[in-house]
């Protein structure tokens, strides 16, 4: 599909010109993904500074290692968004175990629970956004605008049979930010957060 | 480029949280797109103390109302209710004649059913099906968890000194092969913070009237257009750098009658049957994005290469500060014309563009004299080339500020504090906005001091530097 090679030849593209030190692509790379990075980690985080460090760290690593991506495996976007949420979701537990540590409230478990959370959250934004834009739109009706799945089908011009497909689809899709590491989880980071 | 992610522009953009306005609860009648907003409090009252008509809505409006309650409506929805945690009777099936469903009906009104997007009827019979069905009860549960799973994008306003630091972060760990030209950076930062302030633009946004301003011959002038036309402005404009670089020409087959900017920017404006939209934003931040890449590959050696402007040249360095400084003072017009706020540069590159502006007044004035424009100067002396002469000190205000002799008597001259005759001071960001047009010469905020003539003389060329 000519929609996906797009993107494709451009990530590779991308890697060699970081490979190559340019640092103009990294003012690129940054521009196109920088919202996403610390949409992600504001998500896990709740923290502005904190999800600043997260944005550094992130390019800072890509910068450093851009043969750390391999085009196989899958867009850039997906490889900079698992990246994103495994050093937010560890600067989380460094902070709340430091936070235990020294006295601070909590248990252990709460903690994880608290880290499990703020995972979950942040892996159902992502997947959000990257569903296909016709399910994205019947989600958007159906929950934000708060139509009902006929209206959906005729804001989207659609049969109220797709209208309901789509919903069910986009909760089903949305239902995987649960499933993480379990094995062989392809939907949200491509199961490798 | 635009995977399915960047496709969802206006998704949470400005027009969108107007959704929210009518609050929790809102407009919808079950199964009823037709009837009016007005109606909905029959409508609810009718399926609340009845219960002939009932379902998750009911549950839902009365669970949402404490939150949305008098106060303000929440910007994020809550999650829906359903209805077993309403306090509510659950629906009664069967009083008003079920609806008898297939299996596969009901299994596709899973999702309409989580997120209460379906009719009380249907509504009930899927939660009957629930009770016999093992397989749909589990995804049941499933969707309704995934509902809660749903927020709003947050919203994205993020720093734009972010950029800089994060990328001086990364340099310093890890030196670049091919950096970006200092001259470069100043029109690096400004195009990527223009194009910051975009991101969130709805269609409102985009065709927001703007009035350009600039000043030419002894007087103000002015142009109307939109947001959109702001930034072919820009493409166009830059693209007389692009085309210096041998990079593709944005105008393409349009011919310019002069390949200056305001000739450009006419034929670009006029080649179109519609005015310009957001679609001009993806070829204007390709070509910024493939300048700075150009540039950077280039060399420091390239910084003298001439770029023409029509009746003047500048060399690449200056070309890429005007540039920078033309897109942060368009990108205040979009930002003033749409109410947001919007900074000045950072102050090295306020320093830059300003030392720009500085160094071109000497031709100006010049140029000016000869059109008889500003004073022949009675005090006038002939200096040689390379000689100090008679100077006005220019004194900048204000981070990015610093202290300037212009010589006023030839461009040849030097600059000289000896043989200083006027002073003028005033804060850098209002230096530049008369550089820029949008103040004039005589409005503008300057402490002044010494030889009048003169003073005037350097306000008007700094006005006059500007340009459409």
């Amino acid at each position: 599909m000519a929609k996906q090679d797009v993107p494709l030849r451009w990530d590779r593209k991308m890697q060699q010109r970081l490979a190559r030190g340019e640092a103009a692509a990294l003012g690129e790379l940054y521009d196109r993904f920088a919202s996403l990075v610390h949409g992600l980690a504001h998500r896990v985080l709740d923290d502005e500074q904190a999800a600043d460090g997260v944005t550094r760290d992130v390019f800072a690593h890509v910068w450093e290692h851009p043969d750390a991506y391999d085009p196989k495996q899958g867009p850039l976007r997906t490889w900079i968004a698992t990246l994103t949420h495994r050093l937010a979701v560890r600067r989380l537990r460094d902070t709340e175990t430091a936070a235990l540590a020294s006295g601070g409230p909590g248990s252990a478990e709460e903690l994880e629970r608290k880290v499990r959370h703020a995972s979950v959250a942040a892996r159902a934004d992502y997947i959000v956004q990257a569903m296909p834009a016709p399910l994205r739109a019947a989600l958007e009706l159906a929950y934000f605008q708060r139509r009902d799945y006929r209206q959906t089908a005729a804001d989207l011009g659609v049969t109220e049979d797709e209208a309901r497909r789509r919903l069910r689809l986009g909760l089903q899709l949305l239902a995987t930010a649960h499933d993480a590491g379990s094995p062989g989880a392809p939907p949200g980071y491509g199961g490798a957060a | 480029m635009s995977g399915a992610y960047e496709e969802n522009e206006g998704h949470d953009g400005p027009e969108a949280t107007g959704h929210d306005a009518s609050g929790p609860g809102g407009n919808r009648k079950p199964g009823d797109g037709d009837v009016p907003p007005d109606t909905e409090s029959a409508g609810a009252a009718g399926g609340r103390d009845e219960a002939e008509n009932p379902g998750p809505k009911g549950g839902r409006d009365e669970a949402e109302d404490p939150a949305g309650g008098p106060g303000p409506p929440p910007r994020i929805p809550l999650p829906r209710v359903s209805v077993e945690d309403g306090g509510l009777p659950l629906p009664a099936a069967g009083r008003s004649g079920p609806l008898l469903l297939e299996h596969p009906v009901l299994k596709s009104l899973l999702g309409a059913w989580a997120l209460a997007a379906c009719s009380p009827e249907e509504s009930a019979a899927v939660e009957e099906h629930l009770g016999e069905c093992g397989a749909c009860a589990d995804e049941a549960l499933r969707l309704r968890e995934a509902v809660v799973l749903l927020q709003r994008p947050e919203s994205l306003d993020l720093d734009p000194a972010l950029r800089t630091r994060v990328l001086e972060g990364c340099l310093e760990r890890r030196p670049p092969r091919i950096p970006v030209p200092e001259w470069a950076t100043p029109y690096d930062a400004e195009t990527a913070r223009l194009d910051a302030l975009l991101q969130d633009f709805g269609d409102s946004e985009w065709h927001a009237p703007v009035r350009l301003r600039w000043f030419e011959a002894g007087g103000a002038a002015s142009r109307r257009t939109t947001v959109a036309g702001v930034l072919a402005h820009l493409l166009t404009v830059d693209g007389l750098v692009a085309v210096a670089l041998g990079l593709a020409d944005p105008l393409g087959d349009i011919v310019a009658p002069a390949p200056a900017p305001a000739s450009r920017t006419e034929a670009y404006w006029r080649a179109s049957h519609y005015p310009p939209t957001r679609a001009v934003r993806g070829p204007w931040r390709e070509q910024s994005h493939d300048i700075v890449r150009t540039v950077s590959f280039t060399g420091s050696s390239a910084g003298r290469m001439p770029v023409p402007y029509g009746d003047f040249e500048l060399p690449l360095h200056d070309a890429m500060l005007d540039r920078a400084f033309e897109c942060w003072v368009h990108a205040e017009d979009i930002a003033d014309a749409v109410d947001y706020p919007y900074e000045p540069p950072a102050p090295r590159h306020l320093n830059g563009m300003i030392d720009l502006a500085a160094r071109l007044l000497p031709g100006v004035l010049a140029a000016r004299r000869q059109a008889g424009l500003a004073s022949s100067g009675g005090h006038r002396h002939l200096v040689a080339a390379g000689e100090p002469g008679r100077s006005l000190r220019l004194e900048i205000e204000g981070s990015g500020g610093g202290e300037w002799f212009i010589p006023l008597d030839s461009p040849a001259a030097v600059g000289s504090a000896e043989h200083e005759v006027a002073h003028v001071a005033l804060d850098g960001v209002e230096f530049c906005r008369l550089a820029a047009g949008h103040v004039s010469p005589a409005e503008a905020a300057a402490g002044q001091d010494g030889d009048r003539e003169a003073i005037r003389d350097v306000l008007f060329a700094a006005a006059s530097l500007s340009r459409m």
